[in-house]
């Protein structure tokens, strides 16, 4: 069944097009990875899907139902769990506050006014940390976290609301090779484990090729192939514009060095 | 109307307008840059009329000549330029990593100083400053005479703005400012030297300050007052020209100008509220001013200002709670009665700056215009003892309905706003209500106000009385400081944190941020329906921009991170107030003197002082 | 120039001290001194309360060399700034009933202030002597037993110049006033009044700009554009010397006849300067034309200790101590009734002459001097000046019973 469509999505900022006719499909239980160079309207993809930015034409179709232009708080309470390109928490909470926060927000009841907030959904709180392995550091500031751990609470928030679907730009940035695997393998076992659909982009080919069913290759905002793995690296186009750029392992060094 | 006439009234409007321009110009230059709201601004223009008129006239003592008077002009914009850069050395400098709000409130301090300073030096009486040579006389204007030095002064306005273009756009410092004002942490990465920058910068806002005072003074006399009349007005042109944009404080100063001049002949007394009007109209259907850019705050990962951690008490803070409790309600007991009356007035102010902080510190929505529900709740509480013969207990149920209406109503308009603008926008209808209250006479009494709102008979002696209000305020805190512990509170915190998490989390962060707004207005209006039974009396003071500012002031020094720094605040700035006014007629100067002191040694407020002194321990 | 002043004690301390044993005679004051708190806006309004607070200061030390009062009990004026809010001057006033024990109230500058703090006076039932607030309300809508009033009020003042006008042919008037309680109660009762001088006169223009923001140009231009005859002007301080100067180059003044209250007054007529316009018929204090002896006497005696001339706030301050002993020697006694009782028709022989405190609405008779505007050298000052006993220009009694709460 399909979770999420995508129906020729465009969206245009003043004179840059950052997304031309984007289509795409996503089935429950599916990985779908979107790749392509920098600025090449990815986070914009997700921010269309995710209700941050209102796409110019094109509609968005969350089983079955026109989502598009719904505001972010409403594409969240109809299944839709999602992380940022940068890391966006509650910087003032510790970390197992930041998913209690979610949990709060997910049950309806943020305008309890007579409930103690720290205790409440703790219990919950910390299971979902388990999960991502952060259990230990539930009582820290979530400052004081190194980047990469940052990005695992944020997977934990986006858990909280039990999503159908999962919109993840660029989970493993500013993490160490080691860490990449384990976030993307966790990441693979809940989606299928529980059957959640995850669109994800990514920069470290290893971690896409390792955990996508299927991918789609965006350049200059559109969509240049689609397809499994096997078929997207063998595609003479995406050899050329991506794949095969001189110079763009050095390029996601710098990336990662920029982020950490 | 003839043409003559409207091309004539025009005319005035543009003169006003290029005045308006030069003082906002350097305003909105200085905010660009260093993101500070200088209430200052106001007091170097000030300082550029007092000292032409003291430079002025010993120069052309020497000749009557144009050209003397305009160096005179210029020297004395360039001693205010210099005054600016002392500000930024020897404070601003300083406060550059400290909350925002903090220098605001430093240069608020300045403000006082700088009011009785003046006074000190140049004395109490205005100091009518001498007409331009060559420029006295008026002009024959399609049958209307029309002063020459106002022509003159409507060319000043553009060649200002040329001027800055020109260096804005070829030179060095100008190109930097431009590029501070976009983005200030990128200049910051490119390794300018920022210090300098900023040092300039403030030099040049202060320049442009004080020639807007110089050139006023073959118009009006230089008097202690003009600091504070312009800066509102000063803040309403560059808001909604946008925060930063040079050409937008041309557009909103010619705005205002011929709105102006034109406003008086419909309505005569229009002057009070016109130009809040016009920015609340500006705000609500342009957020960002007329040509002003977004915050480029998104995305950012900086700590938040405010409460950021909600402890519970400890055993210290439990023995400090008891004993201000007990304190609190053994002053009746072995306090003198004055000594009761002004601890009612603490608590009062308590509750009140502790509802600001509420929004502020918890909500992330810094409202200057705070006292705008305070007031209508003390009017919603005076108008129904005195006009409608209610009791006291009804009315101060009244009191808190009151604020939360008027905060809901406002509020509507004010959360969908974000920062400085969110804040200029509560300004605005603050302003709007006080106009309100100034001139609905028949209803309000006007600026008299309304006296005779005592309380019900039980309540009359001071020891009973403070024991009701002890009970509200109490009462009142501690029910605000359950609900900033409770999901609501936190709620509020996440936003401000990340309104983009939020979001995607499932908050409609719009909707808390109007239900806080209420919330906050409702505590508010109880402090200021238990204000005037404490008075006796109201009128429009109880809205005005001062007492926004009193409650920032209370809250700043107490501490916005803490949860209970605003009670510490209010009782800090009450005695404060309390000590030096009747010591002496300069207790401004030395209000202003401990404000600054006070940012500088605890640039965390006290609470925060108390915080790191237990960390220590 | 005002300097840093400590203010709390130094009426007394300069008075007993210092003078008492300067001239024999009389014997000095004795005994613990009677406490007034006179609460005022000195450090906002400093240009009026610094000469008005010197004059009081010259007063008390007078007084209390020449014996001081109830028979030997020397008068003390425990200074403090009002704070200019109602709300700071609430609490100042409580503070000086209180803690420093003042037998009552006097001051206050502004009208809203001067309001509250007479209610207060009503609610702890303590007199209150209000000098300079100017507003009607305070002796009539509002009036209350324990609150009196010295300065000649709106209504008064208004009365005076328009009685001044009359038979002038002016019949078209516009009018500038501030925008607040005293601009637009002035300007109400120029509009009930001005008919009876001026029969047939009208109201073709009203401005009110801001108190302290007047917009000069846009308000001479929207009063010029009427076309009036006359002028009833009620801008002061800063606005007005905007006003003058913009109307001056303008020539909104030319040929017209201009109503103008409190410009005469020192405080206002210097900033002014040679800007001065010529003819306006106005209030002030003509104080150089002052032919009176005993009011001569102050004045030297003013400018000896002071090094400066007198202003309107001066004589204020300096009437207000000699109605203040008179009311005390009358009195015996600081209880608030007996204080009170002894107020009412109270007749002070002044250096304005004689003041009777009207038991009718609680107003002094205190007036002041009508007269022209005219420059002299650089400075204006009043022509054809002369004192205006507020005696003759009262509230008219069935008025005033129809107005003030029956108690
Ligand atoms: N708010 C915006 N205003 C204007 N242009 C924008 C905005 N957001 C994105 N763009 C532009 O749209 C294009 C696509 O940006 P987007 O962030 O979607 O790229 P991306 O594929 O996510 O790149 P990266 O790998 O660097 O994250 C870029 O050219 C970018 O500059
Ligand atoms: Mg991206």
């Amino acid at each position: 069944m399909t979770l999420l469509a995508a129906e020729g999505l465009n969206k245009r900022f003043g004179g840059v097009v950052a997304a031309k006719d984007v289509s795409f499909a996503l089935a429950a239980g599916e990985m779908l990875a979107i790749i392509g160079p920098n600025g090449a309207g990815k986070s914009t993809t997700f921010n269309m899907v995710g209700g941050q930015l209102a796409p110019s034409s094109g509609r968005v179709l969350l089983a079955g139902r026109d989502i598009t232009g719904l505001p972010p708080r409403e594409v969240c309470r109809l299944g839709v769990g999602r992380t940022f390109q940068v890391a966006q928490t509650f910087l003032s909470m510790s970390v197992a506050g930041n998913v209690q926060m979610a949990l709060i927000a997910h049950h309806g009841r943020t305008r309890d006014v007579v409930a103690d907030a720290a205790s409440l959904y703790r219990a919950e709180a910390l299971a979902l940390l388990a999960q991502v392995g952060m259990a230990e550091a539930a009582d820290r500031p979530i400052g004081e976290l190194a980047y990469g751990d940052v990005k695992r609470v944020e997977l934990a928030i986006a858990l909280a609301a039990a999503p159908k679907l999962l919109l993840m730009d660029e989970p493993t940035a500013g993490m160490a090779p080691r860490e990449r695997a384990a976030l993307m393998q966790l990441t693979a076992g809940i989606a299928r484990g529980k059957g959640i659909g995850v669109l994800f982009t990514e920069h470290d080919m290893d971690a896409v090729f390792a955990h996508a069913d299927r991918i789609l290759v965006l350049v200059r905002g559109e969509v240049i192939a689609e397809g499994s793995p096997e078929s997207v690296r063998a595609n003479p186009e995406v050899q050329r514009v991506y794949l095969g750029q001189s110079g763009h392992k050095a390029a996601l060094r710098a990336r990662r060095g920029a982020h950490g | 109307m003839d043409f003559g006439f409207l091309v004539v009234q025009s005319l005035s409007g543009l003169a006003s307008a290029s005045s308006l321009f030069v003082i906002a110009s350097g305003l909105t230059l200085v905010f660009g840059v260093t993101r500070i709201v200088n209430f200052a601004h106001g007091s170097f223009y000030m300082l550029g009329a007092y000292m032409a008129v003291t430079v002025v006239p010993w120069l052309l003592d020497f000749d009557r000549s144009p050209l003397l008077f305009f160096t005179g002009v210029l020297v004395s914009a360039a001693v205010v330029g210099v005054l600016g850069v002392v500000m930024e050395v020897l404070l601003l400098r300083r406060l550059y990593k400290v909350p925002e709000l903090f220098q605001l409130l430093a240069t608020f301090g300045v403000v006082l100083m700088v009011q009785d300073a003046v006074l000190w030096i140049w004395g109490p009486v205005e100091i009518p400053g001498p007409r331009a040579p060559g420029l006295r006389h008026g002009v024959e204007i399609l049958g209307q005479r029309f002063p020459a030095y106002e022509l003159f002064l409507i060319c000043v306005g553009p060649a200002v703005l040329g001027l800055l273009w020109l260096l804005m756009h070829r030179t060095r410092f100008g190109i930097l400012i431009r590029a501070a004002t976009r983005d200030r942490e990128m200049v910051g990465a490119l390794g300018v030297n920022q210090a300098l920058l900023f040092t300039g910068t403030l030099f040049l806002g202060a320049f442009l300050a004080g020639l807007g005072g110089a050139l006023q003074i073959p118009r009006v006399s230089a008097n202690s007052q003009m600091d504070l009349s312009i800066i509102t007005e000063a803040f309403v042109v560059t808001v909604i020209g946008g925060m930063g944009s040079v050409p937008g404080a041309f557009l909103a100063a010619v705005i205002i100008g011929q709105l102006n001049s034109f406003g008086v002949l419909i309505f005569p007394k229009i002057t009070l509220v016109l130009v809040f009007l016009l920015m609340a109209v500006v705000l609500v259907v342009k957020p960002w001013g007329l040509l002003g850019r977004p915050e480029p705050a998104a995305g950012r990962a900086a700590l938040p200002e405010g409460i950021l951690a909600t402890p519970r008490f400890g055993l210290w803070e439990k023995v400090i709670l008891a004993v201000v409790l007990a304190a609190t309600l053994a002053v009746p007991v072995f306090g003198d009665a004055y000594t009761v009356k002004v601890a009612t007035e603490v608590l009062i102010f308590a509750l009140a700056a502790f509802s600001l902080n509420f929004l502020v510190g918890n909500g992330g929505i810094v409202s200057f215009g705070h006292a705008a529900y305070f007031g209508l709740g003390a009017y919603a509480a005076g108008l129904l003892v005195t006009k409608g013969g209610f009791a006291m207990e009804p009315a101060l149920i009244a009191a808190p309905l009151a604020g939360a209406a008027f905060a809901a109503l406002f509020g509507f308009f004010v959360v969908r706003l974000t920062g400085i603008y969110l804040a200029m926008l509560t300004l605005a209808f603050a302003q709007i209500a006080y106009a309100v209250c100034f001139q609905w006479v028949e209803v309000t009494g006007g600026d008299n106000g309304v006296v005779g709102v005592w309380p019900s008979a039980w309540a009359r002696s001071r020891e009973v009385f403070h024991y009701l209000v002890a009970g509200c305020c109490i009462l009142g805190i501690a029910a605000l400081r359950h609900v900033i512990y409770a999901p609501f509170g936190a709620t509020l915190r996440a936003a401000r944190d990340s309104e983009q998490r939020a979001d995607a989390i499932g908050i409609d962060v719009r909707m808390h941020r109007w239900l806080a707004f209420t919330l906050a207005g409702a505590a508010a209006g109880l402090a200021g329906g238990l204000y005037a039974f404490s008075k006796g009396s109201i009128d429009p003071t109880l809205l005005a921009i001062p007492m926004s500012i009193d409650f920032l002031a209370m809250l700043l020094l107490g501490g916005m991170q803490t949860v209970m720094g605003a009670v510490a605040g209010a009782a800090a700035f009450h005695t404060i107030k309390d000590f030096f006014m009747p010591l002496t007629d300069h207790w401004r100067f030395f209000l202003g003197a401990s404000i600054i002191a006070l940012v500088l040694i605890f640039p965390r407020g006290l609470s925060g002082a108390y915080g790191a002194l237990r960390r220590r321990a | 120039m005002a300097g840093f002043t400590f203010s709390r004690r130094s009426a007394l301390a300069a008075g007993t001290g210092i003078l008492a044993g300067l001239r024999p005679g009389h014997a000095p004051a004795q005994g613990a001194p009677i406490k007034v708190g006179e609460l005022n806006s000195y450090a906002r309004m400093a240009a009026f309360a610094m000469p008005y607070r010197n004059a009081i200061q010259l007063a008390v030390d007078q007084i209390n060399q020449a014996g001081g009062v109830m028979g030997g009990r020397p008068l003390e004026f425990v200074f403090r700034d009002d704070g200019s809010t109602p709300g700071d001057a609430v609490r100042v006033a409580e503070d000086l009933l209180t803690r420093e024990g003042c037998a009552f109230l006097a001051g206050t500058f502004l009208s809203n202030v001067g309001l509250a703090v007479s209610d207060l006076a009503n609610q702890r039932k303590k007199l209150f002597l209000a000098t300079e607030p100017l507003t009607d309300a305070l002796t009539m809508a509002q009036g209350n037993r324990y609150t009196w009033r010295l300065r000649p009020g709106t209504y008064m003042q208004t009365r005076m110049v328009v009685e001044a006008a009359r038979g002038k042919t002016a019949k078209r008037w516009a009018i500038v006033a501030p925008n607040y309680e005293y601009g637009q109660s002035a300007a109400a009762n120029f509009k009930k009044l001005i008919g009876s001088a001026i029969p047939g006169a009208e109201i073709v223009a009203e401005q009110y700009p801001a108190l302290g923001r007047v917009d000069a140009g846009a308000t001479v231009g929207a009063l010029a554009q009427a076309r009036p005859d006359g002028i009833f002007n009620v801008l002061f301080g800063p606005d007005l010397t905007a006003f003058v100067r913009e109307g001056n180059t303008r020539g909104l003044f030319e040929r017209r006849l201009v109503l103008s209250l409190l410009t005469g007054e020192p405080e206002y007529m210097l900033p002014l300067g040679d800007e001065c316009p010529d003819g306006w018929i106005v209030t002030g204090y003509p104080w150089e034309q002052v032919q009176d002896a005993p009011h001569k006497a102050f004045i030297e005696a003013y400018r000896a200790r002071f090094n400066d001339t007198p202003r309107k706030g001066s004589v204020l301050g300096y009437v207000t101590a000699q109605v203040v002993a008179s009311m005390l020697n009358k009195a015996n006694s600081t209880e608030t009734e007996a204080m009170v009782d002894a107020l009412a028709d109270l007749p002070t022989q002044t250096i304005v002459g004689n003041v009777t405190m009207r038991a009718l609405d609680h107003q002094g008779t205190m007036g002041t001097w009508v007269g022209e505007t005219v420059l002299r050298g650089r400075t204006g000052t009043m022509r054809n000046a002369r004192y205006a006993d507020g005696a003759n220009y009262l509230f008219p009694e069935d008025e005033v019973r129809a107005a003030r709460p029956r108690s």
